[in-house]
């Protein structure tokens, strides 16, 4: 390679690495700012500030889901595996909420422990699956917690 | 046997590096490609759209997918074939680098809104909101805005080196943007949801479901191919129109 074709050649290494490094410790400082929610397990620790819109995020706990028979109050949990927290929202849910599913909600966090929602998300999981398939998967997932009582 | 590989390599830049041959060369390619692109795309939607089973939970509205997920995939790429084309043109000096980069620029923007707006499209029933400002989705408008700036920057030097050399930079300045849209939603929580179609281990996608997909990957792959060289042969003739080939050409 030519002297001055090296040269320029260095010079791209370099933009790109200055860029990448830059850029990338820019990211890493930011990084608990870049989170779209909270985790339970943050919120009751204290990390997530109380009386400013946040949001938290989590799996629906099942058999936590309660709706109010005559208004658009629903109330439920959503936990991160370690922590549930109970959440209060008025309104239409998404479609695709359901217990054991992810959801991320908008909202306040009252000093009460419970948070108020304002908006309620539901979180798609990456898989795709046929409806035959996820029967069958279900039944096949009965069937072994049958053949296994210990374990309930 | 690197120095044979490099020799090779030098051999058909050279060669590729003339407007000339690469206006000649790419007209014998464009109906084939032309072809291929409408067949797997055509046939992609078709299975897609019609012969996919439905997903359990999100019914038919999954079906953007088939739209949804090949746009984004070449968006990003796009990127890179924008600052790869950028960096080759500022270290060898190759005027249809420069032109491939610039051309490359409009085609990534469009791919990337498209991704926004599908994106958007599908959030509404899925997800219950049009926009939300995760890191997915941040990172992605990001890579339409250096779209637009590489787009601007082109058009905003009356010298046309100046031009190609800050678009250049901005190209390579960019490409850190792709590895955070690509692993955003692994490092931190977002609505997006993870990658389904993983480069290592097995996707989390029915193969039925997977098949189509694959066949409109492969259909975007050849159609941006195409676009790609239908940009740079007009960048060929707008920036060459005083040679005698071009010239040729219109008689």
């Amino acid at each position: 390679m030519k002297p001055a074709r090296k040269q320029r050649l260095q010079l791209v290494i370099f933009i790109v690495s200055v860029a990448s490094i830059g850029i990338g410790l820019a990211v890493y400082a930011l990084r608990d700012n870049i989170n779209l929610f909270y985790t339970p397990s943050q919120m009751l620790a204290g990390e997530a500030p109380q009386n400013t819109r946040i949001r938290v995020g989590g799996m629906v706990v099942v058999d936590s889901f309660v709706r109010n028979e005559d208004s658009l109050d629903t109330a439920f949990e959503v936990t991160d595996g370690a922590a549930n927290i109970q959440i209060q929202y008025s309104g239409i849910l998404p479609d695709l909420f359901a217990e054991d599913e992810a959801a991320v909600a908008l909202g306040y966090w009252t000093s009460e422990k419970i948070f108020k929602a304002e908006e309620v998300m539901a979180k798609h999981d990456e898989e795709y699956t046929p409806p035959e398939v996820a029967d069958a998967m279900e039944k096949a997932h009965q069937a072994t917690d049958k053949n296994a009582p210990g374990l309930h | 046997m690197w120095q044979s590989i490099l020799k090779f390599i030098q051999k058909w830049f050279h060669r590729f590096g003339s407007p000339r041959w690469f206006y000649q060369t790419t007209g014998k390619w464009l109906p084939y490609l032309a072809v291929i692109s409408v067949g797997l795309l055509v046939l992609g939607s078709i299975w897609g759209l019609g012969f996919a089973p439905q997903d359990a939970r999100q019914g038919n509205s999954y079906r953007i997918i088939f739209i949804h997920v090949p746009i984004s995939v070449l968006a990003m790429i796009g990127y890179y074939v924008m600052a790869a084309a950028g960096a080759v043109a500022l270290i060898w000096k190759i005027k249809i680098a420069n032109m491939v980069m610039v051309s490359a620029a409009p085609l990534g923007a469009a791919l990337t809104f498209l991704a926004l707006l599908t994106g958007s499209i599908w959030g509404k029933p899925t997800w219950g909101t049009y926009w939300v400002w995760d890191a997915r989705i941040t990172s992605m408008l990001i890579l339409f805005f250096l779209y637009l700036g590489v787009i601007a920057l082109n058009q905003a030097f009356t010298s046309r080196d100046t031009a190609y050399k800050a678009c250049a930079i901005l190209s390579l300045v960019g490409t850190v943007n792709i590895p955070i849209i690509y692993k955003s939603v692994d490092w931190w929580y977002t609505l997006h949801q993870p990658a389904t179609i993983k480069l290592t281990g097995a996707s989390s996608i029915h193969p039925d479901m997977l098949k189509p997909l694959i066949v409109m990957i492969l259909g975007f792959y050849c159609f941006y191919a195409l676009v790609l060289m239908l940009n740079t042969r007009t960048e060929i003739l707008a920036r060459e129109w005083r040679s005698s080939w071009v010239r040729g050409l219109s008689q």
